[in-house]
């Protein structure tokens, strides 16, 4: 599905990813974790193509293309979905109207026609149910005036709807109640399948209890200083991210 | 100088002066005179004048605009009014400035409500009562020199008025249409909602391709805890100038919203004045878009005269080419209105580097228990807005126009009258880049 390969990122002059090396196979869920300011958020940026970063050495594969050459509504047709820490509220834009639009452009990508009217609703609305949403959200402007939680919600409504195959969630948890986080857990692990692969990018292992990774990987001064299973995430909720970050330092 | 200029227009217009309506009626006749004496003297206004410094109309120094003569135009069919006259409301238009009784829809209005030409309101005693005081009872001819030339050559116009207690059950529409080059049409236009009342009114201001001076002055008496909104849609042709000034009088516990469009000419101004009462509310909209060279530009005063009044104003502006767009927002807080609550804002979008917007938001402040805030933005796109949209598999351009058009079309969704709404988001529409934008999914 995708794969890093000694991935080198600067902001400017400064090195923030220093050599990533990352196999994702089809239908995995990987975690990354890491302290504030390792380069968690600069890989999920990178992965859905965000402007403002310089590539200086490595690669990132997926499906068998070169990533970070393509535009980022490239990579969001070809089945990259980002999942925003903050979404961006977009007044005077209906959420029902930005849907239509991206799963149109998905579809006109994939050679099909426009999606029937009707359908479209009935996915929506069968979608919106699942996220426990009201159907007032389809019609009131993307995420404009929504509570933190309604925000997340809504994202991952979208990806349910436009049914990517690589989902990057970039500190989905963060700013979520507990009722929320099950609520979007549970509509993530929805969506889980044999063909569809996750990245979650997170600071706190609270998520993983709801959505169980298949790896964990721990980036540290911009590089994976140690991967595992899920217990990994539990081993770091005990003794924090110090201990790794001096194992590296020693090394 | 503009005074040599205006005495140009009073000594050219003498001869039209006596076919202008209210020849019987002596205290109109005397305003006129005043307002021609105020005219003659101090002309148009000028850039040195502090309300008037972003904007420079000396063009009327050197174009000639004819007093416009009732005609009939082959062009306006029922098909061409289709495009402008909204088919759920009731509709007084004016041709030229002059009334036309062929293309207006006035049957079954409620009972006691008013929808007439302000001439032939003006030939008749009981309702040229009602019209003294309030004809220059909202503005003073010394406003400015577009409200002084207006009273003294407006030509005819409109009376609409809402007794009280009524709610009035569909929207009232005056469609002001201009066929003449090189004409100047003066309007006048008169609203009196009684106590209790309720009315939706909108103005339409178009015009063929042609150029032509419009000059329109709205005077509103919104009654004690009455209800009046307003809609002007100013799609004017683009070689047009227009003069719009709409001034209110708000009573004890009145509300009072104006939603602005102005979209057309290649010269605009409007201003909208209000004073409130005792705990009245008003609502100031405002949207304007620029292409072009056009120059759009937006006068607000607001006058908190009494305690516990609210006003909102948000005007909005998108500014492409070398178009030029200007806000200037004054809200006057008098000693004697504690307890206002006022909030204005101003937000611009420049699309080019040739294209200007100036914003002037004043507040002056006498009471010391208010609660008043400002806020203005000048700024391009957000550039991650277009990155999220991106994400969401739509492409550079089309999220650029997506913005522009969301940007704008915030304003135009507040318009709760379905046709009127349509009729606005088609107009929004043609005036911007719509590649992307698909008008079948709004």
């Amino acid at each position: 599905m995708l794969s890093i390969k000694n991935l080198h990122v600067s902001v400017g002059d400064k090195p923030i990813l220093k050599g990533i090396n990352l196999e994702i196979k089809p239908g995995e869920i990987h975690a990354i974790m890491g302290p504030n300011g390792s380069g968690k958020s600069t890989l999920s940026h990178i992965l859905s193509g965000k402007s403002g970063y310089t590539v200086t050495e490595g690669s990132a594969t997926y499906q068998g293309k070169d990533l970070l050459e393509m535009p980022p509504e490239i990579r969001a047709r070809e089945g990259v979905f980002l999942a925003f820490q903050y979404p961006v509220e977009i007044p005077g834009v209906s959420n029902v109207y930005l849907l239509k639009a991206a799963l149109n452009s998905i579809r006109k990508h994939q050679g099909q026609s426009e999606v029937d009217a009707m359908d479209f609703l009935t996915l929506v609305k069968g979608k919106v149910r699942l996220l426990e949403m009201d159907e007032k959200f389809l019609y009131r402007a993307v995420n404009e005036g929504f509570s933190g939680g309604e925000k997340k919600r809504n994202e991952i409504l979208q990806m349910a709807i436009l049914e990517p195959k690589l989902c990057i969630l970039d500190e989905t948890d963060s700013g979520l109640d507990i009722d929320a986080l099950k609520i979007v857990s549970e509509g993530v692990n929805s969506l889980r399948s044999p063909d569809r692969s996750f990245v979650m990018v997170t600071h706190y292992q609270r998520l993983l209890d709801y959505i169980k990774p298949d790896f964990v990987h721990v980036l540290a001064n911009g590089q994976i200083v140690k991967s595992g299973g899920a217990e990994l995430a539990l081993e770091l909720e005990e003794k924090g991210y110090s201990w790794l970050e001096d194992a590296e330092a020693s090394a | 100088m503009a005074k040599a200029n205006s005495s140009a227009y009073v000594e050219r217009y003498a001869d039209g002066a006596s076919s202008l309506c209210g020849q019987t009626v002596p205290w109109l006749q005397q305003q006129r005179a005043d307002a021609i004496l105020q005219f003659t003297e101090y002309g148009f206004p000028a850039i040195r004048d502090e309300d008037w410094r972003y904007t420079n109309v000396s063009v009327l120094d050197k174009q000639h605009f004819a007093m416009a003569q009732k005609s009939v135009s082959a062009v306006i069919t029922a098909d061409w009014l289709k495009a402008y006259q909204l088919v759920d409301a009731w509709s007084l238009v004016l041709v030229d400035g002059y009334f036309s009784a062929e293309h207006s829809v006035l049957a079954d209005l409620p009972e006691g409500v008013t929808v007439m030409s302000l001439a032939k309101a003006l030939q008749d005693a009981q309702y040229a009562t009602v019209l003294e005081g309030k004809i220059n009872g909202a503005v003073s001819q010394d406003e400015n020199g577009f409200v002084a030339f207006n009273g003294a050559y407006f030509v005819d116009g409109v009376l609409i008025h809402v007794p009280a207690k009524l709610q009035v059950s569909k929207p009232i529409q005056v469609l002001h249409i201009a066929t003449q080059e090189l004409t100047a049409i003066n309007t006048r236009s008169v609203i009196v909602a009684d106590e209790l009342s309720e009315v939706q009114l909108i103005e339409t201001f178009v015009g063929l391709e042609c150029a032509y001076l419009s000059v329109a002055v709205t005077e509103v008496f919104v009654g004690q805890n009455a209800n009046v909104t307003l809609h002007k849609v100013q799609v004017e042709s683009e070689k047009a100038i227009h003069f719009g000034g709409t001034y209110v009088k708000q009573a004890r516990d009145a509300r009072f919203r104006h939603d602005n469009f102005a979209l057309g000419a290649v010269l605009a101004r409007s201003d909208v004045h209000t004073d409130l009462d005792h705990a009245s509310e008003c609502e100031l909209n405002g949207l304007y878009l620029g292409v072009k060279r056009q120059h759009i530009d937006n006068h607000t005063r607001i006058n908190h005269l009494k305690p516990h009044g609210i006003s909102r104003q948000l005007y909005k502006g998108v500014l492409d080419d070398r178009a030029r767009g200007v806000f200037q927002g004054r809200v006057v807080v008098a000693e004697d209105a504690q307890k206002t609550d006022s909030q204005m804002n101003n937000r611009n979008l420049l699309l080019s580097s040739d294209a200007e917007a100036d914003t002037k938001p004043q507040l002056e402040i006498y009471a010391d228990d208010v609660k008043c805030a400002h806020g203005v933005t000048v700024g391009q796109l957000d550039e991650k807005s277009i990155f999220y949209l991106q994400s969401r598999c739509v492409d550079e351009e089309t999220a650029r126009n997506m913005l522009t058009f969301a940007f704008a079309n915030e304003m135009v969704d507040k318009v709760k009258i379905k046709s009127l709404h349509d009729l606005i988001l088609g107009q929004v529409l043609t005036r911007f880049p719509q590649e992307g934008i698909n008008k079948e999914w709004l």
